[in-house]
């Protein structure tokens, strides 16, 4: 189990995280330069915070209050760079052995355990600018598992491959992750792969987490617009409530909502693309559209849509081919914004 | 043609560019990890680089010379420096100081930060990491300050003729030679110095880039 707390000054922003991780993987979703990198980087010792505390199974690693701010080389936190960064002048074998202590024999079975277990038999005496990028991974993985880490922290461990190669170590990953049964912190910009792999996730904007729930949580109640925009709507507006009503002020629509805190409070309304319904007759919700752009993709059409009348923000609308076939000769179309898909975002 | 400029010369330089090399990687990697007064401490160990030799010369003598603390003291415990071959190593080892502490703090420079702090989460120690993974890293540039401090103390001059003077068979280095050649008039010696020079230094720049280009291709 991880828990942290910290908080550190940053040129642009302040660092403010607290959250706990289980025995786990747990993903800290952000954009670019948004304090995911620098909050493993505090936790791995690389960096100090201001203050705070981190502990790892009940072991102190850093803690303001107490002055402690163990070295990086007493953490026992394994960290998966981005680039891997492998010793340039080392071989596979060589690169493992480094990050080994103890007597001769006891290194040699570290090593043979861990170049069986990642596959790396054929590799030992390669150097690093000889591998391809996902081997390099794999002994960079190799490296940190046989220097005995309690804990992992992968730093967009799939930015630096080609995208055929992604799928495979993922698989890869995620699976071992299992086996290993630790807590791990996967650092990700990407909402599908943060999904795919990890339990719990945190979204991240400018240095404060804003919701740490489960995966499906956050997908489906993101709270706030950056965890909204990152967990992949397309359609935001800025909402107020009033007399019964929300209206959606970029799109030009009053949508009829039940009364509840929540709709009250609510500065933003979205709805994904996909979650837009077409239907045949009028009703509540249910807004006359016209057609602004169509948008051909691999498996989908994507359709930009206005509410007739209006001179707002077009709405995305993504759906099958087959059922655009079918769709495009209406005009106007008539959409519903189901009242159940939409997300109400605090701020 | 005495053959002792010749050989005065080259014992200062091996003397000098070893003492050169291992205080001016220290140097880098000290500066490097300092956290203020890096700029300043920076600016000291280049000035030399910038000063003319014989300012360095002269400051040499106001620290060393019979009238500073240092020198009194020094003089006490038997040790006369001023006009010694050592001299000659002291002013080598100021003047060439800076290239060294240069070339090598570019070196370390480069190194991928990652790769260093890959090696402190996996529990390598400070003093394995610096053995293992940034010397060997930075070789290319602290070969290059190596031979870079070798041929500026066989060239070296002004510091070294106001610190340790010019007596034949003591501190009579080859450009020192050259020097006293001329004001004695015999152009014939100075020639055959200056070309003494010229051949030796090439010699090394030379090796130098075989020895790089060997490294390079080995990678």
């Amino acid at each position: 189990m991880l828990e942290v707390t910290l908080k550190k000054k940053l040129r642009d922003f302040t660092l403010s995280v607290d959250f706990v991780a289980e025995d786990e993987v747990f993903a800290l979703l952000g954009a670019s330069g948004c304090g995911k990198s620098m909050t493993l980087r505090c936790i791995a010792g690389l960096e100090r915070p201001d203050s705070g505390r981190i502990a790892l199974n009940g072991r102190v690693l850093f803690d303001s209050s107490r002055g402690i701010d163990l070295p990086p080389q007493r953490r026992q936190v394994g960290y998966l760079f981005q680039n891997y960064a492998l010793f340039p002048d080392m071989t596979v074998r060589e690169n493992i052995l480094f990050a080994l202590r103890g007597t001769r024999t006891e290194k040699e079975r570290i090593l043979e355990e861990n170049i069986a277990r990642f596959h790396l038999e054929e590799l030992t005496e390669a150097y690093p600018a000889a591998l391809s990028g996902g081997q390099q991974q794999r002994v960079a993985l190799a490296r940190i598992l046989a220097a005995g880490s309690e804990l992992l922290l992968l730093d967009e461990p799939f930015s630096a491959l080609d995208s055929h190669l992604k799928w495979q170590l993922e698989l890869e990953l995620t699976e071992l992750l299992g086996s290993l049964g630790g807590a791990a912190i996967l650092v990700s910009h990407s909402r599908n792969e943060a999904y795919r792999m990890a339990r719990h996730i945190a979204v991240m904007e400018r240095g404060e987490l804003m919701t740490v729930s489960d995966r499906e949580e956050v997908f489906r109640h993101p709270a706030t617009l950056s965890a909204a925009r990152l967990t992949g709507c397309k359609n935001v507006s800025k909402a107020s409530y009033e007399e019964g009503k929300l209206l959606a002020r970029d799109w030009g629509l009053s949508l009829r909502l039940p009364e509840s805190e929540e709709v009250a409070s609510a500065r933003y309304v979205g709805i994904r693309a996909h979650h837009l319904e077409r239907v045949e007759a009028m009703g509540e919700n249910v807004f006359p559209m016209e057609v602004v752009r169509v948008i051909e993709d691999v498996f989908s059409f994507r359709i930009l849509l206005r509410p007739v009348g209006t001179a707002g923000e077009p709405l995305l609308w993504e759906l099958a081919k087959e059922a655009w076939q079918e769709a495009q000769s209406v005009s106007p179309l008539l959409i519903h914004l189901p009242p159940e898909r939409l997300l109400l975002l605090r701020r | 043609m005495e053959p002792a400029p010749f050989f005065i010369t080259l014992k200062t330089a091996a003397v000098s560019t070893a003492l050169t090399f291992f205080l001016g990687i220290g140097l880098a990697f000290f500066v490097l990890r300092m956290k203020r007064g890096k700029g300043l401490a920076d600016a000291i160990i280049t000035l030399p680089l910038v000063l003319p030799p014989t300012v360095v010369g002269f400051f040499l003598l106001l620290t060393f010379g019979k009238k500073s603390a240092l020198g009194s003291f020094l003089l006490e415990q038997g040790i006369a420096l001023v006009f010694t071959w050592k001299a000659a190593v002291i002013a080598a080892v100021i003047v060439s100081l800076p290239l060294m502490y240069r070339t090598a703090r570019g070196a370390f420079e480069q190194m991928d930060e990652n790769i260093l702090a890959a090696a402190r989460t996996l529990g390598v120690s400070e003093w394995r990491i610096f053995w293992h993974l940034l010397l060997p890293n930075a070789r290319h540039g602290i070969l290059a300050g190596l031979v870079l401090s070798f041929t500026r103390a066989l060239g070296e001059f002004g510091a070294t003729i106001m610190f340790a003077g010019n007596i034949p068979g003591v501190t009579q280095t080859m450009s020192t030679a050259v020097y006293a050649a001329i004001q004695a008039n015999d152009y014939d010696l100075a020639f055959q110095w200056a070309i003494a020079l010229v051949v030796f230094s090439l010699f090394f720049v030379v090796l130098m880039n075989v020895w790089m280009g060997h490294l390079s291709r080995n990678q």
